[in-house]
């Protein structure tokens, strides 16, 4: 019988006057992968936390296994079968494998005493279940990604789970392991328990869906079987605007453009072996390769985090020895590392100050100071000259939207006036909406002369933004190719090749 | 085999330990007689008492630095009511007393820390001074030397186990080693093999995952604040009975050499690790570097400096250990050959 395990009745939740859910409906039903797709702040945690008891909804009802609810406790969540894999993964790093996975179940019965033979049992049972291999004697905090993520599945089927929500769950996986996680959800599916699977990223979610449901601004905009959409009508409806991303045309403009950055057999034992390029003006060059060909290895090298053993480095054809993080900052480097672009602004502070915090010492007076005068001077200058869109540089930087306040993060770099920009995963964990945005400031700095590296996991982005690809595999540069001359599916094909 | 070993902590601790049993004993082979061994137990009982409620704090991702404060109060004021009542009874109420005292003013830690969720460190560095000021306001700041004490706690003083005769007279094993004993093992029974005992991990982990899973964190950090009070008041009778005397200002400062003992024993400033074996490791270490470098004919000013560096090295293991982990990893990806 196909049992509708969960149904939500036009739930709506407002938050002191901000209407973060309006009239949301849907079910889910026994073995139904279901997909919620929406941008930042379209209210997709809230529906989570809703659903797993952790916020009341302000209207609307739920029924579990077609019983209506009344006010739901996290307790009865958990007793219907219901659980929420987050973002963190909820683990306890300083504990093994097999005690992360028994410990919530030896809890729930309740367990006064520990009988480690039996812990052992019960996740080597565990993960059985998704048929996957784990060292149980591991412990969690020096484990990968995907291996907690798979540690967080098993404990909740330990749980006798019938629904798992999984908030973003694709996050901080290699293309790889989301296939290995695929591959899991799609078992789960086949012993009857149903996903709730919930992402931004909109070709994963196609490919994993039964139904796809979309929500914008706390409204569901749509909601069907994965095949009536396709990614453009995806992006439509999440965004609720037309996505087009045009291809980076490097153009020269008739001179011949200066090398800005020249490399020739950089090595790291260990780490890379005699990487050689160079980065014209006004390119923007791609480094693709998995987790551990050493690309981020080399971008750290070349900032001077974990400087090259040997091989040269030039800037404008003047060779220079990369020592340490002054020297690259002084040769005019730049590097904006991983999730910084998420996470490397000071949200409650002004986007004034977010703006000119790299620069501070142009804003220096009297006695070594900041003048208050030449501060506001500054911020004046580059508000402008960022064209962040707002009437009062003084408001906190959490008042713009996605795309502007990746504006004020890169423009943090750029003030400090680099020849080479490093940008690693730029756009990790942002929605297609401040994706484009962000690449299309990319674009018009690289058009300025900017010479860009940028290191992705992200095909489609290398495919949009770059005009040269380089591949790395095992600490080596194996191919290049220039973005015209192939499809993202020969590429992938090249990076997922096997590394024997 | 070796492997493993080699990531224990609590193996490096012990190795350190004995090269320099060996070689202070080398130097002077008095550190190795009955008398010194027994002392050095003594003093090591007294810390190793404080450093397992220490460990347990440490552990849930807390610090605890009001032990001492309580310790005295606790002991003082037992001491004070006993003397003013002419106590004649046997040594088990002056414990018991003492206990009490101890676990009131730990519950009161845990409540403060519990239910209105404030940062640890400030708590308990605020309970520190409040217990003092309290006691040395209410109770008073009057020292009552040996005769002064009661019998039952002079009598205590002097027990011994093991009693020997040497040349400079009689030594023997203080049974306070035995309580230590005891609860080391008590500790590391409930640590290991206690749902109690792993939310104890769990909180010092994530306390958000524990608060998740289900475990109730305020009854928990009530059990974890009340026990370290009755460690601190039963550890404080003991300091009186082992110093002899009743005074409001003893053991004070010595708060940070039993925290540095649990974190060279491999407990973790940020919470989450730590054992019972590796703590009291740390505090065998810590109670020689103060007390038998004068036997090497090191000035007594430099044991502040080898506690220090102790603690440095301590702390500096997990990393070392670490780095070589990743260099062997970084050779092993080294030897990966070239496919195209």
């Amino acid at each position: 019988m196909t049992e509708e395990l969960l149904q939500v009745n036009n739930i709506s939740k407002n938050f002191a006057g901000v209407q973060a859910l309006e009239g949301v409906s849907f079910t889910i039903s026994r073995g139904e992968i279901r997909c919620l797709v929406g941008e930042n702040g379209s209210g997709k945690s809230t529906l989570i936390k809703i659903i797993a008891g952790v916020y009341q909804p302000s209207k609307g009802e739920i029924a579990f296994h077609g019983k209506l609810q009344g006010n739901i406790r996290p307790r009865n969540a958990l007793d219907a079968g219901i659980q929420v894999i987050y973002q963190d993964f909820s683990l306890f790093p300083n504990l093994t494998a097999a005690e992360n996975i028994a410990l919530n179940y030896q809890l729930s019965r309740n367990k006064k005493f520990v009988n480690w033979r039996e812990v052992h049992a019960i996740a080597a049972e565990a993960i059985k279940l998704i048929e996957v291999d784990l060292d149980l004697d591991a412990i969690v905090g020096e484990m990968s990604v995907a291996d907690k993520q798979l540690i967080a599945i098993s404990r909740a089927l330990l749980q006798n789970a019938q629904l798992i929500i999984m908030d973003e769950p694709t996050t901080a996986l290699t293309q790889r392991e989301i296939e290995a996680l695929f591959y899991v959800i799609r078992n789960l599916k086949e012993k009857g328990i149903s996903i709730l699977f919930v992402s931004h990223k909109l070709s994963e979610v196609q490919e994993i869906a039964d139904n796809i449901m979309i929500l914008r601004n706390g409204i569901k905009v749509a909601d069907g079987v994965s095949d009536e959409f396709d990614l453009a009508k995806l992006a439509y409806f999440m965004t609720g605007r037309e996505i087009t991303e045009s291809s980076f045309v490097y153009d020269p403009a008739g001179k011949s453009p200066i090398s800005i950055l020249t490399v020739k057999n950089l090595t790291l034992p260990g780490r890379f072996f005699n990487i050689s390029f160079d980065l014209k003006q006004g390119e923007i060059l791609g480094i693709a390769g998995l987790l551990g060909s050493g690309r981020t290895d080399l971008a750290l090298a070349l900032f001077g985090i974990k400087p090259a053993k040997s091989g040269e480095v030039s800037i404008e054809g003047q060779q220079v020895h990369i020592r340490n993080i002054q020297d690259a900052m002084r040769f005019k480097i730049g590097y904006v590392p991983e999730d910084r672009l998420t996470e490397g602004l000071f949200l409650k502070q002004s986007i004034g100050r977010n703006t000119i915090i790299r620069i501070l010492d142009r804003a220096i007076g009297w006695l070594g100071l900041i003048s208050p005068k030449k501060f506001k001077e500054q911020i004046a200058i580059w508000v402008k000259r960022l064209r962040i869109k707002t009437n009062d540089p003084g408001l906190p930087v959490a008042s713009l939207s996605g795309g502007n306040q990746q504006r004020v993060v890169l423009g943090k770099w750029l003030a400090s006036n680099p020849k080479v920009l490093i940008l690693n995963g730029p756009t990790v964990g942002v929605d297609i909406g401040s994706k484009m945005e962000l690449h299309e400031l990319i674009k018009e700095l690289a058009r300025k002369g900017l010479g860009t590296l940028i290191l992705s996991d992200d095909l489609p982005e290398l495919m949009h933004t770059c005009n040269r690809i380089l591949l790395m595999r095992n600490g080596r540069i194996v191919e290049e190719f220039t973005t015209g001359d192939i499809t993202e599916q020969e590429l992938n094909q090249k990076i997922t090749e096997s590394i024997a | 085999m070796f492997r493993q070993l080699f990531r224990k902590h609590e193996f490096f601790i012990a190795i350190i330990l004995i090269v320099i049993s060996l070689t202070i004993g080398l130097i002077n082979p008095r550190f190795f007689s009955l008398a010194n061994v027994f002392s050095l137990l003594r003093r090591a009982t007294i810390m190793g008492i404080f450093s397992m409620g220490v460990l347990i704090v440490l552990i849930s991702g807390g610090i605890d630095v009001s032990f001492t404060g309580i310790a005295i109060f606790s002991m003082y004021t037992t001491v004070s009511i006993l003397v003013a009542r002419d106590f004649q009874g046997s040594i088990f109420l002056p414990f018991i007393i003492s206990g009490l005292l101890g676990l009131i003013l730990g519950l009161i830690n845990g409540v403060i820390i519990g239910v209105f969720k404030l940062p640890t460190l400030i708590v308990t560095l605020g309970t520190l001074s409040l217990y003092r000021g309290a006691m040395l306001f209410f109770v008073g700041s009057n020292y009552y030397n040996q005769a002064e004490l009661p019998v039952a706690i002079k009598e205590f003083a002097r027990a011994s186990v093991f009693t020997v005769e040497t040349s400079s007279g009689k030594t023997g094993l203080h049974p306070t080693f035995f309580i230590l004993a005891f609860l080391g093992f008590i500790v590391w029974y409930v640590l290991k093999y206690t749902m109690l005992g792993r939310s104890f991990y769990a909180m010092g982990g994530d306390r958000e995952s524990a608060e998740r899973a289900g475990f109730n964190i305020l009854r928990t950090q009530l059990i974890i604040y009340g026990f370290a009070g009755l460690l601190s008041g039963i550890g404080g009778m003991i300091v009186g009975a082992l110093f002899r005397q009743a005074n409001p200002f003893s053991i004070v400062g010595t708060e940070l050499d039993i925290i540095a003992a649990a974190v060279l024993g491999g407990a973790s400033i940020a919470g989450g690790r730590g054992s019972v074996i590796g703590t009291l490791l740390g505090v065998v270490l810590i109670t020689i570097a103060k007390n038998s470098l004068v036997l090497l004919g090191i000035p007594s000013e430099w044991q502040r400096v080898i506690v220090g560096f102790f603690i440095l090295l301590g702390t500096a293991i997990p990393m070392v250990q670490s780095l070589v982990v990743q260099r062997r990893l970084a050779m092993q990806r080294d030897e990966i050959p070239v496919t195209s």
